[in-house]
Order: C-alpha cells, then sequence, then structure tokens
C-alpha cells in the first residue's frame, strides 16, 4: 500500500526517499540541501529557505514551538553561509486554541528574531476547524545573503579534513520526549534551540575558504547529518564516540527508551568539516562563541570506505553509522 | 583527535578472552536478548572478539517473537468502531499478513504508541466512550508493568480498558531451543532485564540438564565482555556448572519477588506460538479467570485466519540461531527496514535490523 507514512517526516531515509521520488523531478531540484542559493544579477547571492514546525508538546524544557520557528529558519540559513535578514510566519491555528498560548508563543517568536537579528516582514493566518489541527502549527521561510567568498558544498569535502561538532547532542529530541512521555530523567534535560548565526559567522570567520561544509544535525541527529556527508561527497568519515559530547541527562534517557543519541534531533549545534590546516583556528574559534564552549574535532574524513560512516567505539570496536530509518521509537524492553 | 583504541577495561577483557579461546577453540555463543545483540553492535563488541567466537542472536527480541496472527488480531482491534489501540513504539512497524499497525493507521485506524500501559490506562479514562486496547507484548520485564496497570483498572472500575495479551517467557523458550539441540550453542548471554525480575535461578536448567554454562550479563561493552569471558572460563573449569551473574549490579538469584508476584496474580502460564518457531508449551502468559473480562480477543469477539509465513523469509532460523541474517537470500535485497519482510527486520532489536544498520561483521579490526 502505497501512503504516507510519519517516518516520511522523520527527516530520514524515507523522507529523503519522498524528496527525491515525489519532488524533486516535477519542481527540478538537484541538492537536498534546507536553503537555496541564488545568485542576483550584480553578483551577489540570496539564500531563501522554508520550514514548517509541527512539533507536540507545543511548550517543552527550554524551548517551544515559537523559539524553534525562528530559530530553525535562522539555523538553515546560516548553514547556507548565509547572514538572515527576513523572516515572513505563517500560522495555522486549530479552532479553539487558547490565545494566552497563542501571545506565548508569538512573544517567543519576537524575542527568538531579536536575539538572531532577523525581523519578521510577512505573515498569514489560517484557524482549521477543532480536530483538524494539532493546536497550532508555524511555518516560517526566511532570507538571507551570502557574503563574497562564502563557497560552501559538500563537493569541496577532501580526505583528510577534521570533522568538527559544535556542542553536546540529543538535547531537544531529549527535552521534547520528556515532556511527551511525562518521565523525569535526571539530571533534567533542556532543549537546545538556539540561533546559529553568529557562531556560523565566527567558524567561516576563522576558517574562511577551508571551511568545506555546515548543517544543523536537527532530526535524524549527528549519523543521518553525517551520512549526507559521506554520500554526498563520497567519501568516508570517521568519528570517535569518546570524543562525541553526550549530556548524561541524554545518555541515560536514552539508555531507557533505547534510543541512539547519534540519532536523536538537535536544534542548536552544528557539524562542520574543515580542511586540516585551519581545523585547530576554527575549534578554538567556535570555543570561544557562547554556544560552541564544548566544541569537539570529533573525526576526520578518510578516502575508503567511500560513502559510510565509521564509528569508533568507545570500548574500541568500530561499527558503521547509517541514516534514521523511519522515526526513532521507543523499545519495549 | 584521541587514540582511538578504547579504554582500558575493554582492551584488558579482549585480551583475556583472545587467551581463553585459544584454548577452548571455536565456540557459539548465544545472546538471547534483543537488548544484547543492539548493544553487541552499538559498542562494535565483535570487532573485539578473536575470530573462534561467533556470536548468534537468539528468540529475546519480544517484537521478533509476536506471532503474525497475534499482530493481525491487533489490526483488527485497531479497525473495529470507537476502539483505541494502544502500543509500545517498536510494534508499530511489524508487518502483519495484510497490513502493520503503521499502516493501518495512515488507512484510517486509530492507533497510538505508548511508554507504559499505565498511560494507555490514562487514556482510557479520559476517553470514556472509546474502548481502549493495549497489545500487550514483550517478556517478563514488561509484564509485571501491565499486570500492576490490569490491578489499577480494577481498582478504579475503568471498564473501557481492554488488553491483548502475548507476553512470553524466556526460559521455556531456551529449553525448547536446548531440546531441539539444532542451533549447536556452546554457551549462553542470559538477559539482564528480565534476570532483574526473575532472577537467576530459573535458568538452573541449563547447565543442569543440558551441561551449558550461561551468564547474566548487563548492557555495557564491558559487562558482556566479561560476561563472555566468564562463559569461556566455565567451558574450561573441571568444577560444577552453575548459572553465572556479571550483572550483579541489578540481578539476584531470587529476582525481585514483588514483580513476579504481579505476574502471577494476573497471569497464567499457557501454550504460546513463537514467530518463526512454532507453538512453546506453557511459554506465553494468559489472563487469570477473574481477569478475562479485560481480554480484547473475547470481549470484542476478533477472530482472525491463520496466515502463511512470508516466503523466504529466514527469520525462524535466525531466531533459533541456525542462520545469521546475511544468509538470508532476502536480507538487504527484499528485506530492509524500510520495507521488512520478517520481524527481525523490523524491531530496532532484531538481529537483522542490527546486522543491516551497524554493518554486521563489516567492521572488523
Amino acid at each position: 500500500m502505497d501512503r504516507v507514512l510519519l517516518g516520511h517526516g522523520s527527516g530520514g531515509r524515507l523522507m529523503h526517499e519522498l524528496i527525491r521520488l515525489s519532488f524533486a523531478p516535477s519542481f527540478g531540484l538537484h541538492g537536498l540541501g534546507d536553503a537555496a542559493v541564488l545568485a542576483e544579477e550584480d553578483g551577489g547571492r540570496l539564500a531563501l529557505t522554508t520550514d514548517s514546525y509541527v512539533v507536540s508538546p507545543l511548550f517543552f524544557p527550554g524551548g517551544d514551538i515559537g523559539e524553534l520557528a525562528v530559530n530553525g529558519t535562522v539555523n538553515d540559513l546560516a548553514m547556507a553561509g548565509a547572514r538572515p535578514l527576513y523572516l515572513t510566519a505563517g500560522f495555522i491555528i486549530e479552532e479553539g486554541f487558547p490565545l494566552e498560548d497563542l501571545a506565548r508563543v508569538v512573544d517567543s517568536m519576537a524575542r527568538a528574531a531579536e536575539a538572531a537579528g532577523v525581523r519578521v516582514v510577512a505573515g498569514d493566518t489560517k484557524v482549521v476547524e477543532r480536530g483538524k489541527g494539532d493546536g497550532l502549527y508555524v511555518n516560517t521561510a526566511g532570507v538571507g545573503r551570502v557574503p563574497p567568498g562564502v563557497r560552501l558544498s559538500p563537493a569541496r569535502i577532501r580526505a583528510g579534513d577534521g570533522i568538527l561538532v559544535s556542542g553536546p547532542l540529543g538535547r531537544h529530541g531529549v527535552a521534547v520526549m520528556a515532556e511527551r512521555t511525562g518521565l523525569a530523567f535526571e539530571p533534567a534535560v533542556l532543549s537546545d534551540t538556539a540561533p546559529l548565526a553568529g557562531l556560523a559567522d565566527a567558524l567561516l570567520s576563522a576558517g574562511g575558504e577551508g571551511v568545506r561544509i555546515m548543517r544543523d544535525p536537527t532530526r535524524g541527529g549527528l549519523a543521518t547529518t553525517l551520512k549526507e556527508f559521506a554520500l554526498e561527497s563520497a567519501l568516508a568519515m570517521r568519528v570517535e564516540e569518546a570524543l562525541l559530547p553526550v549530556p548524561p541527562g541524554v545518555r541515560g534517557a536514552c539508555e531507557l527508551l533505547g534510543l541512539d543519541p547519534f540519532y536523536v534531533a538537535n536544534e542548536g549545534i552544528l557539524v562542520a568539516v574543515v580542511a586540516p590546516d585551519v581545523s585547530e583556528y576554527v575549534l578554538e574559534a567556535v570555543r570561544g562563541h557562547p554556544l560552541g564552549a564544548e566544541a569537539v574535532l570529533a573525526g576526520r574524513v578518510l578516502e575508503e570506505p567511500g560513502e559510510m560512516v565509521l564509528l569508533a567505539t568507545r570500548a574500541g570496536g568500530s561499527r558503521l553509522m547509517d541514516m534514521l530509518e523511519g522515526e526513532q521509537l521507543p523499545r519495549i524492553c | 583527535m584521541g587514540t582511538g583504541g578504547g579504554d582500558a577495561r575493554t582492551g584488558e577483557l579482549s585480551r583475556a578472552i583472545a587467551g581463553l579461546a585459544r584454548r577452548t577453540g571455536p565456540v557459539r555463543l548465544m545472546e538471547v536478548c534483543g537488548t544484547h545483540t543492539v548493544a553487541i553492535f552499538r559498542h562494535g563488541i565483535r570487532s573485539l572478539l578473536p575470530e573462534g567466537i561467533t556470536l548468534l542472536s537468539g528468540p529475546g527480541c519480544p517484537v521478533c517473537v509476536t506471532a503474525l496472527k497475534d499482530v493481525d488480531t491487533a489490526v483488527a482491534a485497531s479497525l473495529a468502531p470507537g476502539v483505541v489501540l494502544a502500543t509500545f513504539g517498536d510494534m508499530m512497524r511489524v508487518p502483519g499478513s495484510r497490513s502493520s499497525l503503521y499502516e493501518a493507521r495512515a488507512e484510517g485506524a486509530d492507533v497510538r504508541v505508548v511508554y507504559s500501559p499505565m498511560e494507555a490506562l490514562r487514556m482510557a479514562e479520559e476517553n470514556p466512550r472509546l474502548t481502549v486496547v493495549f497489545f500487550a507484548t514483550g517478556f517478563e520485564t514488561t509484564s509485571p508493568l501491565v499486570a500492576a496497570t490490569l490491578g489499577e483498572a480494577e481498582k478504579r472500575g475503568v471498564e473501557n480498558f481492554l488488553v491483548h495479551p502475548v507476553h512470553k517467557l524466556v526460559p521455556p523458550a531456551l529449553r525448547a531451543l536446548l531440546e531441539a539441540g539444532e542451533a549447536a550453542v556452546d554457551g549462553f548471554i542470559l538477559p539482564g532485564h528480565v534476570s532483574a525480575v526473575i532472577g537467576s535461578r530459573p535458568y538452573g536448567f541449563i547447565p543442569g540438564d543440558y551441561g551449558v554454562p550461561a551468564v547474566v550479563t548487563g548492557f555495557e561493552a564491558a559487562d558482556i565482555l566479561e560476561g563472555i569471558l566468564m562463559l569461556l572460563a566455565d567451558m574450561l573449569s573441571e568444577g560444577p556448572l552453575r548459572v553465572g551473574v556479571q550483572y550483579t549490579r541489578a540481578v539476584r538469584e531470587e529476582g525481585n519477588p514483588r514483580a513476579v508476584a504481579f505476574i502471577e496474580e494476573c497471569f497464567e502460564p499457557e501454550d504460546a506460538h513463537w514467530r518463526g518457531i512454532g507453538t512453546i508449551p506453557r511459554s506465553g502468559l494468559g489472563l487469570r479467570e477473574a481477569l478475562r473480562h479485560r481480554d480484547a480477543r473475547t470481549v470484542l469477539s476478533l477472530s482472525v485466519p491463520d496466515a502463511p509465513e512470508p516466503r523466504g523469509c529466514a527469520c525462524g532460523e535466525v531466531l533459533r540461531g541456525l542462520k545469521v541474517p546475511s544468509d538470508c537470500p532476502l536480507f538487504g535485497k527484499a528485506c530492509t527496514p524500510r520495507r521488512p519482510v520478517g520481524p527481525c527486520m523490523v524491531s530496532s532489536e532484531g538481529s537483522c535490523a542490527a546486522y543491516y544498520r551497524y554493518g554486521g561483521l563489516v567492521a572488523r579490526g
């Protein structure tokens, strides 16, 4: 039976397939990046992106859907190397949704926009009948400008490049899951939702052309992002488990629910591939930024085995990492 | 960059294992539990073992052993008017003979993922006009929770809460496997979580009746390696064999008497069908007489026809330790985690899914 399944929206392999088979041919899309970089006639370049937010619950430890909707779009622009400028905001609201909650979300969006240095300049509101929405859905679209000299592309990844991870893994996904399940994890985990434009700027200033590519590992987590790099560059990514920062609360929650922290969503970190001669400067610059204090060089790019991601385990073994297949679902026992 | 050498303890254990393995010769060890299978792959344990040690996955993935007919029954329940089917996440994608619960939901069935049976009970209380059916799967780790929830439902008089119980017991399955004798297992890595509930005593027949060493093991890399080392040491020892406990921080010989009492209050052993294996006497848990009014199968008159297992699928042999996933002709071709044919590819704890996701034997060295 061919119908859309929930897993088609999970950010993993199913979603890639949906885009490749159902959207890309009709729209003539080539890359699968979150933002498009468009050349202007005067030689400048604009980046354009859109994203819809359907998170449940709307309010979670460390953030809410409004903050997420602004930061997510800001981050999609920032990962394309752009300085975010303007956003639009679309709201699909279910009949009966409390105005007080709407005000909380909108205030939170305004604060997030101010913190990220972008302006919300246009919007849209639709109300759907009770039962036909999940309270509130938010769509944001954003436009930014790519500074001259920034050239980010997986085609520029080379064997020997370093793999930089800017902060602790798995916080957003675990915070949302904690709220959804009603399980209190010790220590408590807050979402890492944050605008990454400033951090990306610091990284690009330090690394210049030595920065090959950046991406924020949202749904599908670190593993899916590294697998994308591997597939798009036809090279291998090798990272070390012992170097990858996983906070104790995330580790505990993942053990309890049978999840792999490397597949859990993040909303406030980035993964970058950087040339070996600049990797130390870049690391230093990222660590100097408040959002990158725990940044690490977690591994490097290898020639072989192409298109694979290898994890050197803490135990001294090694294994492969692949894309998330459908959703990560908590296990039975 | 780090050195990639792993930690000192695991290094020490793998060297000790290599030392003993030279004396035992080639051995086949079965990890019974699906969580162990995943942990073995996740930690890259296979790449730390000498070549003579073969690890086989056993029948301890609850998703994998849930019978086709039981999945079909759950799908039928989900399609009944006014019914919400609540289940643990990893049951969603298991293919029935017609569809999975995941696909039933896309067709309009009301199927909801819950994280505990208590959540399903709460759902019933909040929706008095609906009937909530909890698809109760799993081994001795989950059955006490379901028993406690049934107790609560009785106490609070929640009449619209039913269960479709397909719980299974680990020790009878191991006995059946040993009795069949076909897998030639030289040692068992026994499940830590199940044993935290039932203790180590119920496995006494493994060394006692069959002379095979068995060790209850935790889930960290060092736990599993230490468990393997204990098994090899037992094989070389002259003394009497007993069930070893590596996971002493969670497992006592007598288990958790309160949890066991919960199970016994609600359930009684009954014959159960294990997917890919067949019917094993007294290896399942049925509701006791006093709770039969909560059995969805009878209350909702759910009766589905028997259906054949998918053709070519080797899940049964994999679960019995006769084949590894890559021996199956469908593996990675007709059967992938996206379009699984058999249950071992569906469950995140299934052997086939672990081989597919973590690369099987590729990552040695």
